[in-house]
C-alpha cells in the first residue's frame, strides 16, 4: 500500500522566553543574513528539547522527523509531555509550517485538535454544527446530507435551537465531536480529545474512528496519553522524546518502551528515592529479588519461587508493635494488579524491639503469577495511626517467559496478564 | 477502499512564494465564508430587545451630534447641503471603512484560538469582515436614501445625479482599502504589538484628514498650496464622490478615484504578499 503522509527531515524550531525588543534584535539579525543570501544563523543554535536543562533561547520542539503513514492506517502517538506531540499534529494540520523539511500528504486532512474549534456560544446547537462543520473543511452540502446523523450521534436532539452557552460541558463535547466524527477526509489527525466526556461517549467515539479507518480506508492520526485507547485503536504507533523520534513500531511494544521512559528512575536504587511520603520514622532502604536458592537476580521467570527482599531502616527509636508492609503491583496504566501485605497474608502485623536500627521482611511467592512484561510496583509502610513511608513506582520488574504450567506454553500477555494454575479435563 | 485522489496531493515546506494566493482553495471554502458572515451578523444581536435596529440608531444619533457640533455651533458649511444628509453621507461611507479596517487589523490576534487549532484559508476571515460589514454598510445606506428621499420631497437644493451608477466602485475602494490597511496592520502586529495602539486613535484621527465634517471645497480654499495632503488620502475621492452622486456637490473627478485604485492595488499586493508570509508562522509568535 502507498504513504498518505511522508515526513522528509521535519524540525521545528521555538524561540524561548517572552517577544519583546530583545527580539527584534534577532528579527533583524535574520532579516541582515537574508538580504545577504546566507543561512538563517539562529538555526543552528537550536538545542534538543529538554525542559529541565538551562541553555540558549531557542528549542527544537521536533528534530529530523522521518516517517510515512500508509492508507487505512491508525498511527498512535505517544510521548512525555513536550515531547512534540501537538507540535507534530499541529505541523500536519497546517497550522504552522516546519522550520526545515518536508511533508507530503494525500489527501485531505481535516484536524481535530480541539473539539469545538469556532464553536460561537451565541449561537445554537443546529448554527454551531454549521459552522463548525465549514471550519473543518466540510461543504454546506455534505454537513445538510449528515445533519441528522451528527444530530442523532450527539445525543443532543432536545437541546439543538439553544445557544450553545447554556450546553452543559458534556453536551458541548459530544456535539463538537459528532460533528468531526463526521467528517470525510482522506486523513483524519486527532489530538487528545477524547480525555473528556463519560465513558459510554469515549467508547463510542473510539469505535466510530475504528470505523472510519478500517470500514472506510481513511488513515488516522491519533495523539492521547490514555494507553488504553491508544492500545485499542492503533496497531502501529509512534514515541516522540526530547522532539525525536525514539522508535516506530507495533503499539505494545512502544507503550512498554514508553512506560520505561516515564519511569527515569526505575533503576535508581531505593534509598536514594527522593520522591516519597510518609513521616519517616521507617523508611525503606533496599529490594532485592532472590530465587529459590537465595542468589539475586535481575528479572523473574514467570512461575518461578520468588522471594522479594525489603530492607528497612527505623529513623525514630519506638517500639513499634503493628507495622503493616505491603507491595503492589501495577502494570502499564498503573492500575492495581495485586497487593501483598504482611497484614492480610500473615493477618498480623510485625513487631520490632525500640533498640532495632534497621530490619529485613522477606515476601515469597511459591509461583510467580504474572505473565511475561513489565511491572512496577509501590511500597508501603504504616502502623494503625501513621504512614511511615510510602514510595510511587519506586520499581520496575521485569517477568521473562518461562514455564508456568509445564507445558512450554504461555497465553499472550495482551490476552492474559496472569497465570492462573488451572487443569482441563475432556469427559465423555 | 476509495482510490487515492492525485489531486488531492499537497506538500507543505517551509517556504512559499510571495504572492501564491491559492485561489481555488479560497473558493473551496465558499461556504465557510458565507457562514462565517453569517455568525457575524446574526451572533452581534442576540440577544438585545431592538436587534438590528441597533445597525440605525449608531448613524442616527452620530450624525445629530454631528449636525450639533459641527454644523450649529463651529458653523462649518456644507457646500450648502442640508447638514443632515451632509454628514450622514459621510459618516455612513466612514463607518463602513473604518469598520472593515478596524476588525480586519486584530483578525490574527482575536482568532488565534480557531486559527491555532485548525486550518483553512486564513484570508477568509478577513473577506467574511469585509462582507458582513456590507450588509451592515447596506441597512445604513438604505437609511440614508430615506432621509435623502424625505429632503427631497421637501424641497431642499439637492440634485441626486446619474453619477450614483458609480456607488459600486466606491464601495470596491472602501472595502478594498479598509482590507488592505486592515490586513498589512493585522499581519504586522502578530509579533510586534506596537501598531495596534496606533490603529486605535489612528482611525478617529483619520477621519478628520477626509472631508466628512467638513467639504473638500472648503479645506481647498484654506489650505492653499498644502490641499494635496488632503487629496493625498484616498478616501478623499470617495467620500467626495459620493456626495456628488447623491447630493449634487462635492468634488466629482475621474483622477483622484483613479489615484484612490491604484492606491488601493498597490497597498492589497503589499498587504497580501506580508499576510502570506505571516500567515504561515503566525502561531508562533501571536
Amino acid at each position: 500500500m502507498s504513504w498518505m503522509i511522508k515526513l522528509e527531515d521535519v524540525s521545528k524550531m521555538y524561540r524561548l522566553g517572552l517577544i519583546s525588543s530583545a527580539t527584534l534584535q534577532d528579527d533583524l539579525k535574520r532579516i541582515w543574513y537574508n538580504l545577504r543570501g546566507k543561512e538563517d544563523p539562529f538555526l543552528k543554535i537550536g538545542e534538543e528539547n529538554k525542559r529541565d536543562t538551562d541553555g540558549g533561547n531557542y528549542v527544537w520542539a521536533l528534530k529530523d522527523i522521518n516517517f510515512e503513514v500508509n492508507q487505512g492506517d491508525i498511527l498512535g502517538i505517544i510521548g512525555k509531555n513536550g515531547a512534540g506531540k501537538s507540535t507534530l499534529l499541529k505541523l500536519l494540520s497546517k497550522v504552522t509550517k516546519p522550520t526545515t523539511g518536508t511533508i507530503k500528504t494525500r489527501g485531505r486532512i481535516a484536524s481535530l485538535l480541539e473539539v469545538g474549534t469556532g464553536f460561537h456560544p451565541e449561537l445554537t446547537g443546529r448554527e454551531n454544527i454549521f459552522l463548525n462543520g465549514a471550519i473543518l473543511g466540510m461543504k454546506k452540502r455534505e454537513i445538510k446530507s449528515k445533519f441528522d446523523e451528527i444530530v442523532d450521534f450527539s445525543g443532543c436532539e432536545r437541546y439543538i435551537d439553544t445557544p450553545v452557552k447554556r450546553y452543559s460541558s458534556g453536551m458541548y463535547v459530544r456535539l463538537a465531536f459528532a460533528v468531526a466524527a463526521h467528517l470525510e477526509p482522506e486523513i483524519l489527525v486527532v489530538d487528545e480529545v477524547l480525555a473528556v466526556g463519560d465513558a459510554e461517549f469515549q467508547k463510542k467515539a473510539i469505535g466510530k474512528m475504528k470505523n472510519v479507518s478500517q470500514g472506510q480506508g481513511r488513515t488516522v492520526l491519533f495523539v492521547s496519553h490514555n494507553m488504553t485507547s491508544i492500545m485499542e485503536l492503533c496497531d502501529k504507533s509512534l514515541l516522540l522524546n526530547n522532539g525525536k523520534i525514539q522508535n516506530l513500531g507495533e503499539t505494545h511494544e512502544i507503550i512498554n518502551e514508553y512506560l520505561s521512559l516515564n519511569r527515569a528512575e526505575k533503576n535508581t536504587p531505593i534509598n536514594e528515592i527522593k520522591n516519597r511520603s510518609g513521616n519517616g520514622y521507617i523508611t525503606f532502604d533496599s529490594m532485592e529479588m532472590l530465587n529459590e536458592n537465595n542468589k539475586n537476580i535481575s528479572s523473574i521467570i514467570c512461575g518461578q519461587k520468588i522471594k522479594f527482599k525489603l530492607g528497612l531502616i527505623v529513623n525514630k527509636n519506638l517500639d513499634y508493635k503493628k507495622i503493616h508492609i505491603s507491595i503492589k503491583f501495577v502494570d502499564n496504566k498503573d492500575s492495581s494488579i495485586f497487593h501483598l501485605s504482611n497484614s492480610v497474608s500473615n493477618g498480623k502485623e510485625f513487631k520490632i524491639m525500640k533498640e532495632t536500627s534497621s530490619f529485613s521482611v522477606i515476601c515469597e511467592i511459591d509461583r510467580f503469577p504474572l505473565n511475561i512484561g513489565n511491572y512496577n510496583y509501590h511500597l508501603f509502610c504504616s502502623d494503625l495511626e501513621n504512614i511511615f513511608d510510602e514510595i510511587n513506582f519506586a520499581g520496575e520488574i521485569k517477568v521473562e517467559s518461562g514455564n508456568f504450567f509445564n507445558s512450554g506454553n504461555l497465553p499472550s500477555s495482551k490476552l492474559s496478564p496472569y497465570l492462573i494454575d488451572n487443569k482441563w479435563y475432556i469427559l465423555n | 477502499m476509495k482510490e487515492i485522489n492525485k489531486t488531492f496531493f499537497e506538500e507543505i515546506t517551509p517556504k512559499k512564494h510571495l504572492l501564491d494566493v491559492n485561489l481555488k482553495e479560497l473558493w473551496n471554502y465558499k461556504d465557510l465564508l458565507f457562514l462565517f458572515v453569517r455568525r457575524d451578523f446574526v451572533s452581534v444581536y442576540k440577544q438585545t430587545i431592538l436587534g438590528p435596529i441597533w445597525f440605525f440608531i449608531q448613524p442616527i444619533f452620530t450624525t445629530i451630534i454631528f449636525t450639533v457640533i459641527f454644523g450649529k455651533l463651529a458653523e462649518i458649511p456644507t457646500d450648502g447641503l442640508p447638514q443632515v444628509l451632509f454628514y450622514m453621507s459621510g459618516i455612513t461611507c466612514w463607518n463602513y471603512f473604518s469598520e472593515c479596517l478596524n476588525k480586519t487589523s486584530n483578525v490574527f490576534i482575536l482568532n488565534a484560538p480557531i486559527f491555532g487549532k485548525v486550518y483553512f484559508p486564513r484570508l477568509i476571515l478577513p473577506i467574511s469582515i469585509i462582507i458582513s460589514n456590507l450588509f451592515k454598510f447596506g441597512i445604513q445606506f438604505l437609511l440614508f436614501i430615506a432621509f435623502l428621499i424625505y429632503f427631497y420631497y421637501n424641497g431642499f437644493t439637492i440634485q441626486p445625479s446619474i453619477y450614483m451608477l458609480v456607488l459600486p466602485l466606491l464601495i470596491l475602494l472602501m472595502a478594498g482599502l479598509g482590507l488592505g490597511f486592515g490586513i498589512l496592520i493585522s499581519s504586522l502586529t502578530t509579533k510586534y504589538r506596537d501598531l495596534q495602539f496606533l490603529v486605535l486613535f489612528g482611525v478617529q484621527l483619520f477621519m478628520y484628514a477626509t472631508p466628512i465634517v467638513y467639504p473638500l471645497s472648503l479645506a481647498k480654499e484654506k489650505l492653499g498650496e498644502y490641499s494635496w495632503i488632503a487629496l493625498a488620502n484616498p478616501m478623499t475621492s470617495v467620500i467626495e464622490a459620493m456626495k456628488f452622486a447623491f447630493l449634487g456637490q462635492g468634488d466629482f473627478n475621474w483622477m483622484y478615484l483613479g489615484y484612490s485604485f491604484g492606491v488601493m492595488i498597490i497597498l492589497l499586493a503589499i498587504s497580501t504578499i506580508i499576510f502570506n508570509k505571516v500567515e504561515q508562522t503566525f502561531m508562533d509568535t501571536v
